[in-house]
């Protein structure tokens, strides 16, 4: 099926992107990522740990090969550390993505707009791929086409909240008025949240705690590859306007 | 010759390398990113880029997040 994703080149087979946070061990992340049919993870830049020295690296379990690894700059506050997270993930050699995460607020973990306006700037100018984590303003989603930004990721909801799309008609003005890739990230919750997301129109979904916090992660991660499926599809269908009266299915002619 | 690595300190007798002190740590540079005093060493430099006494080193790599 041709319904290819496609970023600065880069293909992307499955529209459902996952996150790699949250999972009870390594081998629970392997199983719901492939379940998940996804071709994208998401990861944190962290220290390495070096005073427990386990053998056990997340790249074991998940395959850059196979994968397409999406770095993030989950946990900064500001510009500053924005920027030296993405470089030191760029120097991690695998490519340019850069999932970037400016955040303005402990509780909500919403985007500080300016940071992230400022920091996308600046990737941009240094060859990153920048993938914003955004809010669901159209105006900022903008700015943010307009600062080098390769996709726009707006928020659903709040990180881990599960509330699902808070916005669609904010994001219905998004996908109208950027010319980009836009993958909603942050808040589904089940998997009629995804193929909501789909069904409007937006190009990919990513999903962390949304199946990993669910009681059965593998099945949820298969369910959610489904509900991407289906929204898309419904989508590229073209659904049957609403209307407020009925109008019947079944034929009056040869009534008795 | 003392040094900073990870937040933690650290004493040692050798003449470091970045190469040297990832092989003694047990770290395949492949994966990791090197920094020292807020500038990112190329992984081509590893093998020629000695530490000095009161650096401070960070090692980061990929770990499970959203």
């Amino acid at each position: 099926m041709d319904d290819k994703l496609i970023i600065r080149g880069i293909e992307f087979r499955s529209r459902l992107w996952v996150g790699t946070g949250k999972y009870k061990d390594f081998e629970e992340t392997r199983k719901a990522v492939e379940a998940s049919g996804s071709d994208v993870v998401t990861v944190a830049v962290r220290r390495v740990n070096i005073i427990d020295r386990k053998s056990e690296n997340l790249l074991d379990y998940i395959d850059p090969k196979k994968y397409k690894i999406l770095p993030n700059t989950a946990g900064c506050y500001t510009v500053e550390d924005a920027l030296r997270y993405s470089r030191l993930a760029r120097e991690a050699g695998i490519s340019d993505l850069i999932k970037l995460e400016v955040i303005g607020d402990k509780k909500t973990l919403f985007p500080d707009t300016w940071g992230l306006l400022k920091a996308t700037e600046i990737l941009a100018k240094e060859g990153f791929i920048v993938l914003p984590y955004s809010n669901d303003d159209p105006i900022m989603a903008k700015r943010l086409e307009n600062a080098g930004a390769a996709a726009v990721m707006p928020l659903g909801a709040p990180i881990g909240s599960g509330l699902g799309i808070r916005n669609p008609y904010n994001l219905k003005i998004i996908l109208e008025t950027v010319n980009l890739p836009i993958i909603v990230d942050a808040g589904v919750g089940t998997a009629s949240d995804a193929a909501i997301a789909m069904e409007l129109g937006c190009d990919a979904v990513l999903i962390n705690t949304g199946i990993a916090g669910a009681k059965d992660p593998i099945a949820m991660a298969e369910a959610m590859k489904h509900a991407v499926i289906a929204g898309r599809l419904a989508y590229k269908a073209g659904r049957i306007p609403k209307k407020l009266y009925a109008t019947a299915s079944s034929p009056i002619e040869g009534m008795l | 010759m003392k040094f900073t690595l990870n937040g933690e300190s650290v004493e040692t007798t050798d003449d470091a390398t970045i190469t040297g002190l990832l092989r003694d740590l047990g770290i395949e540079p492949g994966r990791v990113a090197v920094e020292v005093n807020l500038s990112i060493i190329k992984k081509a430099d590893y093998a020629s880029f000695h530490l000095k006494d009161g650096d401070t080193v960070e090692i980061v790599n990929f770990v499970g997040g959203g």
